[in-house]
C-alpha cells in the first residue's frame, strides 16, 4: 500500500513541478499562445482532442488505482481467484464508448484539414501571396505582385490572409512558425510545390520566430528567420523603401567597394547582384546577424570572418578580406537602410 | 546432457558460433541486442548532456546528427528488434511445445546476418563518421551527403534486414507447423500470438524497406536518379517507401510487448487473461491496421486534404483495439492477487505509460493540429511514450520473468525494484517534459537551441531525467552480473507459471520436452496444477529424438555479406565479389553436404527423466 501511495504523491507533485516550470513559453514562438486565425484554430483542436484524451485517462488511471489498491495478494491468502473468461457487456462497453468518443473527433478534424488547404493558392492578384523557397540554412521570400525578394525576414501587415508557395532550392526543409500557423515542407522540385496560408493576427510591431522543422543538414538548429508583422501602413511604407532602395542607400564608400568585389555575385542589394546568397536589402534594419547572431558589428564581422564558425555547413565561402576589409563591408552593411 | 557418440559435441566459443538451438540463439540475440542497447542509450545520454543547457557547444551539428541518427537506428533495428527476436527464440518453441523452430538451420543465419550488419553500421564510427541523414533518411539529404556514412547506414541495415526477414519467415512457419497436440491456434499464449502477428507484419513490412534500400544503395552507389528532381525522380517515393515499412515497423516492436504483458499481468494476479479472444483478435487487427496509417508520418508533406483526412481516420480506429487491450490487462487484475514481484512492477508500469503514449498518438493524428505537433519534441516525446514507455518496459518486464527460464537463475528482486524505480521515474522526467517543448516551439533534431526562448527549464529537467534512466541500465547490469557470478538457483516454475515454458526443469534439455505434451486447454500447465497433476500428460511414448547438427556455414555466409557490404560502401568490386562468392560457396556447400542430423537415444532420454534431467 505504502509504495502505490507514494507513487501518487510523486505524480501529483510531478505534475505541478512540470506545470510551474513551463508555463506556455515564448509569446513569440509558442503554439501555445496562438496569434491568428489557423493558429487559434488548430489550439482549439488540441484543447478538444486533449479533453477527450482525459476523460480517458481519468477512467483508466481510476480504474487501475482501484484495482492496484484493492486486488493486492495478501500474507496468508492462499486461496485461488475466480478465473474469469471475460465479460460481453464489458467488452462492448469498451469498444463502443471509444467510437463515439473517436467520431466526436474525427468531424473537427476532417473539417479544419479541408478548410486549411482550401483557397490555399490565391484566388486573386489583389491578395498577399509569397514565395518561400528553403536553402540551407536560410530561407528566401518573394512577394510576386510587389516584385521584390527578400531574405531570412518576412515583413507582413496585420489582420490579413496570407497565401504562401512552398518549395526548396536542396533538400527538404519545414516552414514552421508555431504562433501563426503549423508546417509545411519545402520540398525540392516543380512536382512537389506545396501551398498554405496563414493569418497575421491582430498585433502590430510583434516579430514572430520562424524555425525549420525538417532534419536539413549540419545547421538545421540554425535556420531560423523572422516574422515581423506590421500595420498596413507600414507594410506599404516597406514595400515602397524596399523598391527604392539601391546599393547607395548606404554612405560607405570603402565598403561598398569591397562589397562589389567580393560579394554581389552571389548577394543582391537592391536590383543588382547574384541570388544564390541571402538578399541582403534593407540588412541594416534586420533582426538578426545570419538569421541566429545579434544584430551588431561585432557578431557581423565574426560572421563574414568565418561562416562556417557560425553556421557548420553552410555554403558561404570564407572569403579572403583584411581586417580593415571586413570592418569596412560591415559598416557598409549596417547602413543599408529602408527609407 | 544426452549426446550421442555420432555428434560431434563442440564446446566454449566454436559451441556458440555453430549453434542451432533455438534457445542459444535466443541468448546470442539477447546479449547482442543488450550491447547495442548500451551503445545506443549512451548516444541518447551524450545528446541529452548537449541540450541540457542552451547555446552549447560541446557536439557541432554535424557531430550531433550523427548521434541522433545512429541512437535512433541502433535502438529499433539493432537493440529492440533482436531483443525481441531474443525472447521470441528464447521462449516461443517452449510454448508451443515444440522440440526447436521449424529450420534452426536459417534461424542461425539470421542471428548472424542481423550481427554482422549492425557491426557494419557501427564500424562507421571508426571509419568516416555515421550517418547524418537520421533514422528515415529522407532523400535527398542521404542521397546527396559526401561521406560515407549514409552508405553504411543503407548496406548495414540492409544486411541486418535480411536476417530480420528470414527470422520471421522462420517463425510463422514455427507457429503453424509445430505446435504440440491440442495446442489450437485459440490455446497459445498471448505472447506466441503477439510473436505470430509480428512475424507475419515483418514478412509484408521488411520487402518494402530492402526495395527502398536498393534504390537507396543504386542512387549513392551507381548514381540512379530515384529521388533527384532534376533528373525526373521524385523525393516523396523514398518517403512513402520509408514509412509503408516504418509504421508496420511500429507494431512489430509493440505487439511482442504487448504479449509480454498479458503472460506477466496474467501470471502475477493468479488469473486467466480477461477476454483472450478479444486481446487475439485486438492483436491481428492492429496488425493489420497498421499497414494502412503510413501517411500520418507524412502530414505535413503536402498530399492533400482527402489523402490526410483518410489516414487521420485510420490512425484514429487503432486507439481502439489499443483500448480494448488496456482494459482488458485492467480487468485481468481485477479480482486477482496481484503479486508485485521486479516482472509485474515493470508490466504495471508499462500500462498508465503506454495509455499516455498512446492518447498522444490519438492527438498526433489529428492532421490540422499535427501540421503544429509534427516534427517538434511533441513528437519525440509521443514515440518514446510507446516506444520506451511501452516496449523497453515490456521487454525489462520480460528480462526479469523469463530470466530463470534463459539463464536458470533468478534477478535479485532487490536491485530489480530499484531498476525499475530509477529506470520509471527518469523516463517520465525525461519525456513528459518534451511535450511541452514541442508545443512551445522547440523543433526536434536540433543539436542546440538559443537562450532567451523559455526552453531551458524543461530540457534541463529532461536531462536529469535522462541519467535517472542511465543509473536505472546500471542497477540492471550490476544485477546481472551479480547473477551471472551466482550458482544455478532456480526452481523449474518459480512465478507459479501457467503456460508451458513452466513446464520442464532446468537447465532446460537441449530437445526440451523428452516426451512431447498434450495440451488440454488455455494456460496449459495451469490446466494441468488444477487438475492435480502438476505435470503436463505426454501425448507420445518415450522414443529417439531427432536433432540438427550444428554448423558454422551461417556465420561464414554472414561474414561474406559483411565483407560485400564493404565492398560496395567503397565501390571496391573486388572485395564486393569476394564477399559475395563466399556467400554463394557457403550455399554451395550447405545445399551439397547431406547432413541428417543426429539422435538422441531412447535409453539416454530415459535416463534423463530418471535423474530429473527432462
Amino acid at each position: 500500500m505504502k509504495k502505490w501511495l507514494q507513487k501518487g504523491r510523486f505524480l501529483s507533485l510531478f505534475a505541478m513541478l512540470a506545470l510551474l516550470l513551463m508555463g506556455c513559453g515564448d509569446p513569440t514562438l509558442s503554439a501555445l499562445i496562438p496569434q491568428g486565425e489557423v493558429a487559434d484554430k488548430q489550439f482549439q483542436l488540441m484543447l478538444i482532442s486533449i479533453s477527450i484524451m482525459i476523460l480517458v485517462l481519468v477512467v483508466v488511471f481510476v480504474l487501475y488505482a482501484f484495482v492496484l489498491l484493492k486486488f493486492r495478494k495478501k500474507k496468508g491468502d492462499n486461496s485461488t481467484p475466480k478465473q474469469v473468461e471475460g465479460n460481453h457487456m464489458l467488452e462492448l462497453l469498451w469498444t463502443v464508448i471509444p467510437i463515439l468518443l473517436l467520431i466526436i473527433l474525427a468531424v473537427p478534424t476532417v473539417m479544419r484539414t479541408f478548410e486549411f488547404s482550401a483557397d490555399a493558392k490565391p484566388a486573386s492578384k489583389n491578395e498577399l501571396s509569397i514565395k518561400v523557397t528553403g536553402h540551407q540554412y536560410w530561407w528566401e521570400f518573394e512577394y510576386p505582385k510587389e516584385e521584390l525578394i527578400t531574405s531570412q525576414e518576412l515583413v507582413l501587415p496585420a489582420d490579413t490572409k496570407v497565401h504562401v508557395e512552398l518549395s526548396s532550392a536542396d533538400v527538404i526543409h519545414s516552414f514552421w512558425i508555431p504562433s501563426l500557423a503549423g508546417k509545411t515542407d519545402t520540398n525540392p522540385g516543380d512536382k512537389n510545390k506545396n501551398y498554405m496560408w496563414f493569418e497575421t493576427g491582430s498585433q502590430t510591431d510583434v516579430v514572430y520566430k520562424g524555425k525549420c522543422a525538417e532534419l536539413c543538414g549540419a545547421s538545421h538548429a540554425l535556420m531560423d528567420f523572422k516574422v515581423r508583422v506590421v500595420s498596413k501602413e507600414d507594410y506599404k511604407n516597406w514595400v515602397a523603401g524596399f523598391k527604392a532602395a539601391d546599393d547607395k542607400s548606404s554612405a560607405n564608400a570603402n565598403g561598398q567597394q569591397v562589397f562589389e568585389k567580393n560579394c554581389l555575385s552571389c548577394h543582391a542589394v537592391g536590383q543588382n547582384g547574384g541570388n544564390t546568397g541571402p538578399s541582403l536589402t534593407g540588412f541594416g534594419d534586420k533582426d538578426r546577424v545570419a538569421g541566429i547572431l545579434e544584430h551588431d558589428k561585432e557578431n557581423l564581422k565574426k560572421w563574414i570572418k568565418d561562416p562556417q564558425e557560425v553556421k557548420p555547413g553552410n555554403n558561404m565561402p570564407k572569403v579572403n578580406l583584411s581586417d580593415e576589409e571586413i570592418d569596412a563591408v560591415s559598416d557598409y552593411l549596417l547602413g543599408l537602410k529602408l527609407k | 546432457m544426452a549426446t550421442h557418440e555420432s555428434h560431434k559435441k563442440r564446446s566454449g566459443l566454436m559451441d556458440w558460433l555453430t549453434t542451432v538451438d533455438h534457445k542459444k540463439i535466443g541468448i546470442l540475440y539477447l546479449l547482442a541486442g543488450g550491447f547495442f542497447f548500451l551503445i545506443g542509450g549512451l548516444e541518447a545520454i551524450l545528446m541529452r548532456i548537449q541540450l541540457m543547457e542552451p547555446d552549447s557547444k560541446i557536439f557541432t551539428g554535424e557531430l550531433y546528427n550523427q548521434l541522433l541518427t545512429m541512437h535512433g537506428t541502433t535502438m529499433i533495428f539493432l537493440a529492440a528488434m533482436p531483443i525481441i527476436f531474443g525472447f521470441m527464440n528464447a521462449i516461443v518453441p517452449l510454448q508451443l511445445g515444440a522440440r526447436d523452430v521449424a529450420f534452426p538451420y536459417v534461424n542461425a543465419v539470421g542471428f548472424w546476418l542481423f550481427f554482422f550488419g549492425g557491426l557494419l553500421l557501427n564500424l562507421s564510427w571508426f571509419l568516416g563518421g555515421a550517418p547524418e541523414a537520421g533514422w528515415t533518411a529522407y532523400a535527398p539529404l542521404s542521397t546527396v551527403a559526401e561521406d560515407t556514412g549514409v552508405d553504411f547506414y543503407v548496406l548495414g541495415l540492409q544486411i541486418a534486414g535480411a536476417g530480420t526477414l528470414a527470422g520471421g519467415i522462420n517463425f510463422l512457419v514455427t507457429i503453424i507447423n509445430m505446435r504440440a497436440p491440442g495446442m489450437t491456434f485459440m490455446r497459445m499464449p498471448l505472447f506466441t500470438w503477439a510473436s505470430f502477428v509480428t512475424s507475419g507484419l515483418i514478412l509484408f513490412a521488411f520487402p518494402a524497406l530492402t526495395v527502398g534500400f536498393f534504390l537507396l544503395m543504386f542512387e549513392r552507389v551507381f548514381d540512379a536518379n530515384f529521388f533527384n528532381p532534376d533528373m525526373g525522380g521524385n523525393i516523396l517515393i523514398w518517403e512513402h517507401i520509408f514509412w509503408i515499412f516504418g509504421h508496420p515497423e511500429v507494431y512489430i516492436l509493440i505487439l511482442p510487448a504487448f504479449g509480454i504483458i498479458s503472460e506477466v499481468v496474467s501470471t502475477f494476479s493468479n488469473k486467466r487473461l480477461f477476454g483472450y479472444s478479444a486481446m487475439v483478435f485486438a492483436t491481428v487487427l492492429i496488425g493489420f491496421l497498421g499497414f494502412m496509417v503510413w501517411v500520418h508520418h507524412m502530414f505535413t508533406v503536402g498530399l492533400g486534404p482527402v489523402a490526410n483526412s483518410i489516414f487521420a481516420v485510420a490512425t484514429m480506429a487503432i486507439a481502439i483495439p489499443t483500448g480494448v487491450k488496456i482494459f482488458n490487462w485492467i480487468f485481468t487484475m481485477w479480482g486477482g492477487q496481484i503479486r508485485f514481484s521486479t516482472a509485474m512492477l515493470f508490466a504495471v508500469g508499462f500500462i498508465p505509460t503506454f495509455v499516455m503514449g498512446g492518447v498522444t498518438g490519438v492527438m498526433l493524428s489529428v492532421p490540422a493540429a499535427d501540421y503544429q505537433y509534427h516534427d517538434s519534441y511533441f513528437v519525440v516525446a509521443h514515440f518514446h511514450y510507446v516506444i520506451v514507455g511501452g516496449l523497453i518496459l515490456g521487454l525489462f518486464s520480460g528480462l526479469y520473468y523469463w530470466y530463470p527460464r534463459m539463464f536458470n537463475r533468478v534477478l535479485n528482486e532487490t536491485l530489480g525494484k530499484w531498476n525499475f524505480w530509477l529506470f520509471f521515474i527518469g523516463f517520465h522526467l525525461t519525456f513528459f517534459p518534451q511535450h511541452w517543448l514541442g508545443l512551445m516551439g522547440m523543433p526536434r533534431r536540433v543539436y542546440t537551441y538559443m537562450s532567451g526562448q523559455e526552453l531551458d527549464g524543461a530540457n534541463f529537467v529532461s536531462t536529469i531525467g535522462a541519467i535517472l534512466m542511465g543509473a536505472g541500465t546500471i542497477v540492471l547490469l550490476i544485477n546481472i552480473v551479480i547473477s551471472a557470478s551466482s550458482k544455478y538457483a532456480t526452481t523449474k516454475d518459480p512465478w507459479d507459471g501457467r503456460t508451458l515454458e513452466w513446464a520442464m526443469p532446468v537447465p532446460t534439455p537441449e530437445y526440451n520436452f523428452a516426451q512431447t505434451p498434450l495440451v488440454r486447454g488455455l494456460d496449459a500447465l495451469y490446466v494441468e496444477k488444477t487438475a492435480g497433476n502438476g505435470e503436463m500428460t505426454p501425448a507420445e511414448p518415450v522414443g529417439e529424438i531427432h536433432m540438427p547438427n550444428g554448423s558454422i556455414l551461417p556465420f561464414i555466409l554472414s561474414l561474406g555479406m559483411f565483407i560485400a557490404g564493404f565492398g560496395f560502401i567503397y565501390a571496391n568490386w573486388i572485395v564486393a565479389g569476394a564477399g559475395l562468392g563466399l556467400v554463394l560457396i557457403t550455399m554451395f556447400l550447405r545445399s551439397v553436404i547431406d547432413d541428417h542430423g543426429y539422435h538422441i537415444h531412447k535409453e539416454e532420454v530415459e535416463a534423463d527423466i530418471k535423474g530429473g534431467r527432462a
